[in-house]
């Protein structure tokens, strides 16, 4: 699985591309596995009301299923236009 | 209906966009939205992120919706990216139709999805300070007036 952060996600997290072989789920049990991996990660996902997801890129929902070629970003709501 | 997207560092020229946009002749009328770096206080820059290859997809079914809802000749987006200044031009949508009731109204219904659905993320400074730009709850109310 290929994971993307974006903006502030990508710097709390420290990294703006990341391979993972995260366990079969949704974008939450995802949320809740790169929770465990270290306080960057904790601090990045504190909030989630302030984090959205886009999965192959398009916008995607926390119950949305992954498989493991899927492409994963996560970022605040967007600021564009 | 000829749909342009471009993503770009570069300034663009609004009169060499229209006329690209109107040149087959169709359009009897052209509506556009030119974004400017607003200056606010001591804001020295802004910088702007993007989802590269999502947000041209996003941009164009946005572009696809937009023409469902109303009978469009062209649509053009160009987004820049990067460093800007106040008074800096960051974005233009521009709609083309045969009759101005349309293009006004697909212009409009466009650039609210665009900020409710792009993915751009503003950073500003101001002197020392950087800080993320925070999403508007008035954008999205804009964007769900056309749900009703």
């Amino acid at each position: 699985m290929t994971l993307l952060y974006f903006a502030w996600v990508r710097q709390k997290i420290g990294k703006g591309e990341e391979k993972l072989a995260a366990p079969a789920g949704d974008v939450a049990a995802l949320i809740a596995h790169l929770k465990s991996l270290g306080p960057n990660y904790m601090d990045a996902f504190a909030d989630l009301s302030r984090i959205r997801v886009a999965v192959n890129q398009r916008h995607a929902g926390l119950d949305a299923r992954l498989g493991p070629d899927d492409e994963v970003a996560f970022f605040p709501p967007v600021t564009g236009g | 209906m000829k749909t342009t997207i471009r993503i770009q560092r570069e300034d663009f020229d609004l009169n060499a966009e229209v006329a690209a946009l109107t040149k087959d002749g169709e359009s009897g009328a052209v509506a556009s939205f030119t974004g400017h770096v607003r200056k606010e206080g001591d804001l020295s820059t802004l910088t702007l992120e993007h989802y590269p290859h999502m947000t041209e997809a996003e941009i164009a079914r946005l572009a696809e919706e937009t023409g469902r809802r109303w009978p469009l000749t062209g649509v053009t987006v160009v987004h820049r990216v990067g460093s800007l200044k106040p008074g800096d031009r960051i974005v233009l949508v521009a709609v083309a139709s045969q009759h101005r009731h349309a293009a006004f109204q697909a212009c409009e219904f466009l650039m609210d999805f665009l900020k409710t659905h792009a993915p751009f993320w503003k950073e500003e400074a101001r002197g020392r300070e950087h800080h993320w730009v925070e999403h508007r709850e008035s954008d999205d109310d804009a964007a769900q007036r056309w749900e009703k």
